[in-house]
């Protein structure tokens, strides 16, 4: 039998494919007879279109088609679907003006798509967009949610009166309110949560094909759920059949939940295959990925936290404004409700929780998921207060923590969630120990003698991950299953093919997945192969968001695989003349209890595919199972991270001199890939603190920071190596005891490098970025006062 | 106007029609089909279409193919031995599990094997600073800076 292969370290198999440039991802992907497409993009906020004029473009050398707004009105091509209805606090359903996939008669933001051009190169394409004149009539646009809801604000759309998509709320007002009235203490801030740019490394892309003989589309884009994309393009966009439709994500480089959605570059481009009978492929520039991309955040807050006179949280009270953008993305609604308020309780027992939310259209680019989605907000707000709470009654802020962690399990919050299990004691105790948190107080003389600020930070954060069940969701609004299917294709001579409806882009599956199966059939890593991200291969898949592949996607092959080996033993029970009740599995062997008698797995594959000696009156021949997953509840991945921060006096940069994270994932499948993207997350997380902020322009609604140069993700020197580890309490309703990790670092990262930099200068709050000009106005605000 | 450039790609000549405004990376990846350069962005700040020219580490996306001709070129294809062995530096970015999307994974390792001739035993920040012009979106960096400081040992014990 081969060694354990959960929990091992084991190299990824798809690296051989990156590392020596073999990876195909979309632009990649040439066809024959391809052609190119590039949008023309609304250089207005907020415009009338007045005329197209396309004879110009239509000219131009190489180029073969302009299409608008009209044509696919025409054509009787649908708006974008939004994936969850929301009601509101009035018992109405949210505003969902249409999202058409050109523009018809408006513009509303800075990118929103108003032409394709399709040529025969995209150089072509390129200089012919620049010949399609759109008279545009400008009117008075308007960026910030806030103020869209003013009276006298522009209005984006006719169907949604003060820019409003809805107001919305959970908890119990009124208890709140009372319990606020009672408290000792009660701590407010006022938050921004900054809106980022996802900025995936590989741009978007989609190329569109059509086959007249077959009459079917194949789409070949970077997207994180095939199947998702393909099920709301064709019935609720292009009105096709979804077996007439192939959708191909192959390589996607990095998503972040920018990839999730079906935008509308993916619908144009199929839906201009067929009229041009050939394929038509569009990549995006990186300045069209910042006006372009779902961005994510962007929520103004107000939070409050009422507390007795030992620091016990009594109650919480949170206002959020939520900037929408200007027109509802996939799955845009769920995220500042569902996956924000439902998280307020953190890791605490707060009884009493109450939070409005308010989601507000605007000029700009719509605002969707973007890794940890709505988690990252509350997380925020939920550690940005108790660390202020903790300065202002003078206790110490783990302390502080500790007097209010849950403890008990299954624990029902307040705002709906049912934690299954966790253990924020053990998470906090391991973090205080590999940050040193004991040597703090010398570090700081240290630094103070060096003439620089310290200050130390902890987040103890919360996420809710693989959002289920289906039928809860449902009730919730979801428009979609939230199950995750796998099969498992056993080989005649025992080697295994594996497909996910779960989609790697980044995160490994190939191996991780393989380690799970290989394990359980007691075979090298190399005998099993996972295939994903192909809707022609893959039986069905929700594709892969909100950390959900292991802990909903590896279930269900863990389901199937259950199966493979009850048929298995059916299999091995005949050969060996046993009863099957008698049999019993381990990793690749089956043995009849209590004798020496035993067959290995690859022969009962093998007497699956050669039946000559077979039990054919009970069993079909062949050893292939699939299944369909839909879990019993969300799992709850927590851990605690503490950050310290030298800040200097004179320029206000800010240096992360040390970072500790440790977090409960559960069962730890392959630890070096989860530290990967603990880290990936880590450095995400600091960027929204320290670096990363979307501007658009006030007056004109012109995004500000639309390049690499003007929006700063992290580079390699302004981040430091963190210390990682991890303790484990199993998840309690899948198999595998194992939560997801994803999106735990981008999570938990803003609160507490922000509570270590407003530690070291001694205020209340200070705005994400913490750019060395915040930091530097902040210290000379504070001399002054 | 269609120009004719010619050079030498992973060993091999080469030659093919572009305009004069072509960029080398569109020469690379659309020419000549080698899809591992990648580009990542529009104002030469990723690194992700980094690839050598007469032994130096360029961006791809920065220079017009007429501005290569006659040069030798190094893509992230001609790395790895002829017989499929990882180089030391590519087996160094799997072991520390320096990629995960694998998208800026080639212009890392086109700058990381500049950076180690240079620096046969870097210090973890010398390796920071090498990657000023290279951005990651997934690794958070850490496992890259590790791989690299692992290849460039690698490389210099002569593996
Ligand atoms: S594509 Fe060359 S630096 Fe980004
Ligand atoms: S590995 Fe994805 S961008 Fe670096």
């Amino acid at each position: 039998m081969n060694a354990p292969l959960i929990g091992a370290r084991i190299a990824r198999k798809e690296d051989y494919r990156f590392l020596t440039g073999a990876g195909q991802y979309t632009d990649d992907v040439t066809l024959p007879r391809q052609t190119h497409a590039v949008f023309v993009r609304s250089p207005h906020a907020h415009a009338k279109i007045k005329s197209i004029r396309k004879d110009a473009a239509l000219k131009a050398p190489g180029v073969l088609a302009v299409y608008t707004g009209e044509d696919l009105a025409a054509a009787k091509v649908g708006g974008l679907p939004c994936g969850w209805l929301i009601t509101d606090v009035n018992g109405q359903p949210m505003k969902e003006p249409p999202h058409p996939c050109l523009a018809q008669g408006k513009a509303r933001y800075v990118g929103d798509h108003v032409a394709i051009v399709v040529a025969e190169t995209a150089e072509q394409a390129r200089d012919a967009a620049d010949l399609v004149q759109v008279d545009y009539e400008p009117l008075p646009a308007v960026v910030d949610a806030s103020k869209a809801r003013a009276k006298g604000a522009p209005q984006l759309h006719d169907n949604a009166p003060d820019n409003t998509c809805y107001v919305w709320a959970l908890g119990d007002k009124a208890a709140v309110d009372g319990a606020f009235a009672k408290a000792a203490h009660v701590t407010r801030l006022e938050l921004i949560n900054n809106r980022l740019v996802p900025n995936a490394i590989e741009p978007r892309a989609a190329n569109g094909s059509y086959s007249r003989a077959e009459d079917s589309y194949t789409l070949y884009v970077a997207n994180q759920n095939p199947h998702v994309e393909r099920l709301l393009m064709t019935a609720f966009v292009l009105g096709l059949p979804e077996h007439k439709v192939r959708v191909v994500a192959g390589d996607v480089g990095g998503g972040f939940g920018s990839k999730i959605y079906l935008y509308a570059e993916d619908v144009v481009v199929t839906w201009a295959s067929r009229q041009l009978g050939r394929p038509v492929k569009w990549t995006a520039e990186r300045s069209e990925s910042y006006v372009s991309d779902a961005h994510g955040r962007d929520h103004h807050t107000i939070a409050e936290l009422a507390l007795d006179k030992d620091g016990k949280f009594l109650a919480m009270r949170v206002q959020t404004t939520a900037n929408m953008g200007a027109y509802l993305s996939t799955f845009a609604s769920c995220i500042p409700t569902i996956l924000y308020a439902t998280l307020l309780a953190g890791q605490y027992t707060t009884p009493l929780i109450h939070c409005e939310v308010t989601a507000v259209f605007t000029n700009t680019a719509p605002v969707d998921a973007y890794r940890g989605a709505g988690r990252p907000e509350a997380t925020y707000v939920v550690e940005r207060l108790v660390e202020t709470a903790a300065r202002e009654m003078k206790i110490d802020p783990a302390d502080l923590r500790r007097r209010n962690f849950i403890t008990t399990f299954p624990y029902q919050t307040p705002v709906a969630l049912c934690y299954d299990t966790g253990n924020y004691n053990a998470t906090m105790d391991a973090a205080q120990k590999l940050a040193d948190v004991a040597g703090y107080a010398a570090r700081k003389k240290d630094s103070e003698a060096k003439g620089k600020l310290r200050g130390i930070g902890y987040a103890a954060y919360i996420e809710a991950c693989g959002i289920a069940p289906s039928a809860v969701a449902g009730s919730l609004g979801a428009r979609a299953g939230l199950f995750e299917a796998g099969e498992i294709r056993v080989h005649p001579t025992g080697s295994v093919t594996v497909f996910t409806g779960s989609h790697s882009h980044g995160q490994g599956h190939e191996t991780t997945f393989a380690q799970v199966v290989a394990d359980r059939l007691g075979m090298p890593i190399e005998n099993v192969d996972i295939v994903h991200g192909d809707t022609s291969k893959v039986l069905f898949g929700m594709g892969t968001y909100g950390s959900r592949s292991i802990a909903v996607g590896g279930t269900a092959i863990v389901k199937a695989l259950d199966k493979i080996i009850a048929k298995g033993k059916k299999i091995a029970a005949h050969l060996m003349e046993a009863a099957e009740s008698d049999v019993e599995y381990d990793r690749g062997e089956f043995k009849v209890a209590g004798t020496d008698k035993k067959k290995m797995f690859g022969e009962v594959a093998f007497a699956a595919y050669v039946p000559h000696n077979y039990p054919h009156d009970k069993l079909e021949p062949g050893l292939n199972e699939n299944a369909f997953y839909d879990p019993a509840n969300f799992t709850f991945p927590a851990g605690t991270y503490i950050c310290e921060v030298e800040v200097d006096r004179d320029t206000g940069q800010v240096r992360i001199d040390r970072w500790a994270a440790v977090d409960d994932f559960g069962k730890i499948i392959n630890p070096m890939i989860v530290e990967g993207q603990v880290h990936g997350g880590l450095v995400q997380g600091i960027g929204q603190a320290l670096t990363e902020c979307c501007r658009y322009d006030d007056e004109s609604g012109q995004l500000v920071t639309g390049s690499f140069m003007d929006y700063c993700i992290p580079r390699a020197d302004d981040v430091p190596s963190f210390k990682v580890d991890t303790r484990e309490t199993p998840c309690t309703h899948n198999p595998l005891g194992v939560k997801g990790c994803g999106e735990a670092g981008a999570i938990g990262a803003p609160a507490a490098l922000m509570n270590a930099i407003t530690d070291a200068l001694g205020v209340k709050d200070l705005a994400m970025p913490a750019t060395a000009q915040t930091v530097w106005r902040a210290m000379q605000n504070r001399k002054a006062a | 106007m269609a120009v004719k450039v010619s050079m030498k790609v992973n060993g091999k000549p080469v030659s093919a029609e572009v305009e004069e405004r072509t960029l080398l990376v569109t020469l690379i990846r659309e020419n000549l089909r080698l899809t591992g350069t990648h580009v990542g962005c529009d104002t030469a700040q990723c690194g992700a279409c980094t690839v050598h020219m007469n032994g130096k580490a360029i961006k791809s996306c920065s220079i017009v193919a007429m501005q290569a001709e006659g040069a030798d070129i190094l893509t992230i294809e001609g790395v790895a031995k002829a017989d499929g062995t990882l180089h030391p530096m590519q087996a160094a970015f799997k072991e520390n599990h320096g990629l995960q999307c694998g998208f800026c994974t080639p212009g890392m390792v086109m700058n990381a094997l500049e950076f180690a001739k240079g620096h046969p035993n870097p210090t973890e920040q010398e390796v920071r600073e090498s990657l000023e012009g290279n951005l990651c979106r997934c690794t958070g960096y850490h496992n890259i800076v590790k791989s690299i400081v692992a290849g460039a040992k690698a490389m210099a014990g002569g593996r």
